[in-house]
């Protein structure tokens, strides 16, 4: 493992530490705490807070600030946060009008969100939540835990925030995020396995010329290892499943993230988005709105994600209103 | 069952999570993310460090502290389990010293917290054939260890394994395992003879 760090064990401390020295402007961490808060407090609006394990960097502390999120909650690297840590962020986020959390669907994350929702009720902070399940890898059967919660998260947090930033009460917001949901979805691949700092050896390994479907942002198997192939193959077998999803017809509007999982360059990402319009092109659809780079990265996974969202006017808005975060 | 054989249990439970933290992690890197063993070596030796410092005067408040501890320093899905598994235990321990009455109190809550039963490759797993066993008489190490290794055979339905639904066959559930440390230590500790 060759890694920029100092104890496996102090990586989160170090880290939220030199986030919030660096964005001082935006952000701060709330004392003691590994809870990352905005700067510029806006009384009489639902507060927005997200978070889940480290190691997805920029999400969630990125994506802290003005029409976005009120605060992140940053866990162990691929571990969630504790029901108290959820709890600080809930409190700091809080000014009066009731907080919402947006959630990614692991286990963990959702255990531990829900103790602290329970928790914060308890001391009067009207709480509502949203569980984000984007990624189509995973057939969504009674069988699992459900579908995983991935880049698409980030989407929910821009146009929820945009919400809150309007002025819309928790109940307005948890509607939006529920009719929101379903129209998001993702698919990855992914070239490489990765590393976290406690473990030191890739979660998995992947030959020298041999690709993955399906994997998800802490390492979990996908649904088929291939040869590698060029930029338009992935394209076409990603764009092609979420077709399936979203049986979309022609003429229909949507908007499309390319989200880099951590070691893949930009210029691949690029590589890949032109491929993914032009298949998206020939398709007829339409696409209003475009996101490329490291949005939720899997540490040092190389590979990248699609993440597509049928739009309509109100999501299309809310997409392209300008935010202050670090990493929009 | 009393103050001191409880307190030499959750030690002998942390050292063998500590000692196996490296294992724990490659079970989970199998078909999970990696992280229970640092997670449970980190939140058990945690909760060793608050019992000791506080040295609480029942077997109820140590299960209250250790729940306590679990659930603010392990993370994951591991923390609310255990944490929520150590609060029903201490709950039933405030009128009881019947160790198979306080178990039953533990996995209640677990299920309740996991939204799972026996049979879907989890923690439970080994729960309810131990509690099982405890109740016939012929609960042992190796009776445990033989109820760990069953669970390979199951297909996930429950937790990350379940994204995996059949590959998840064939491979040890890692919080299968953690537990079975928990009542491997428990004998070891004469909590049970």
């Amino acid at each position: 493992m060759k890694k920029v760090i100092n104890q496996p064990e102090d990586v989160l401390n170090d880290m939220l530490d030199g986030l919030s020295f660096a964005y001082a402007d935006i952000v701060e961490r709330v004392p003691e705490t590994d809870v990352v808060v905005k700067v510029d407090k806006e009384d009489g609006k639902v507060g927005l807070v997200s978070g889940g394990g480290s190691g997805h960097e920029p999400s969630h502390a990125g994506f802290v600030g003005r029409g976005m999120l009120s605060a992140a909650v940053c866990g162990e690297v691929f571990t969630s946060p504790t029901p108290d840590q959820v709890l600080e962020g809930i409190k700091a986020a809080d000014s009066g009008k009731g907080v919402f959390l947006v959630i990614k669907n692991y286990s963990g994350d959702v255990m531990n969100f829900e103790m602290a929702k329970d928790l914060a009720e308890m001391e009067d902070i009207p709480v509502e939540m949203v569980i984000v399940d984007d990624d189509i890898a995973v057939e969504d059967s009674t069988y699992t835990a459900g579908r995983r919660g991935v880049a698409g998260t980030i989407l929910v947090h821009k146009i929820l925030g945009h919400a809150a930033e309007k002025g819309q009460s928790l109940e307005e917001i948890k509607a939006l995020a529920d009719a929101l949901v379903p129209n998001i979805k993702t698919l990855g691949v992914a070239l490489t396995g990765a590393t976290t700092p406690a473990v030191g050896h890739p979660g998995f390994v992947l030959e020298e010329d041999e690709i993955e479907f399906g994997v998800g942002i802490h390492g979990e198997p996908g649904y088929r290892k291939e040869k590698l192939q060029p930029s338009k193959e992935l394209a076409k077998e990603i764009v092609g499943r979420l077709k399936k999803e979203f049986k979309w017809e022609k003429g229909e509007h949507f908007g499309i993230m390319v989200n880099g999982l951590g070691a893949t360059p930009l210029m691949e990402q690029f590589i890949f988005t032109n491929d993914v319009k032009e298949i998206l092109e020939s398709e007829g659809l339409v696409i209003d709105f475009k996101k490329v780079g490291d949005i939720m990265t899997a540490i040092d996974m190389a590979g990248l994600s699609l993440t597509m969202i049928r739009l309509n006017k109100e999501y299309e808005e809310a997409l392209k209103a300008s935010v202050n975060t670090i990493a929009w | 069952m009393n103050t001191e054989n409880v307190m030499k249990w959750l030690q002998l439970f942390t050292d063998k999570v500590v000692e196996n933290k490296v294992y724990l992690s490659d079970l989970d890197s199998a078909i999970g993310d990696g992280d229970h063993g640092a997670n449970m070596a980190r939140g058990t030796t945690e909760m060793m460090a608050a019992l000791l410092a506080k040295n609480p005067e029942t077997p109820a408040d140590i299960f209250k502290l250790a729940a306590m501890t679990l659930i603010s320093k392990v993370g994951g899905a591991s923390g609310p389990l255990y944490g929520s598994a150590f609060l029903g235990m201490a709950k039933v321990a405030k009128n009881s010293d019947d160790i198979v009455v306080i178990l039953e109190g533990g996995m209640a809550e677990i299920e309740k917290r996991g939204k799972s039963s026996v049979g879907e490759k989890t923690m439970l797993d080994i729960w309810g054939p131990v509690i099982d066993a405890l109740k016939a008489g012929d609960l042992s190490i190796e009776k445990i260890e033989t109820i760990a290794e069953a669970t390979k055979n199951i297909k996930a339905t429950k937790g990350r394994a379940s994204y995996l639904g059949d590959r998840s066959i064939g491979h040890l559930d890692p919080g299968a395992v953690s537990s079975a440390y928990l009542f491997e230590t428990m004998i070891e500790a004469g909590v049970v003879s």
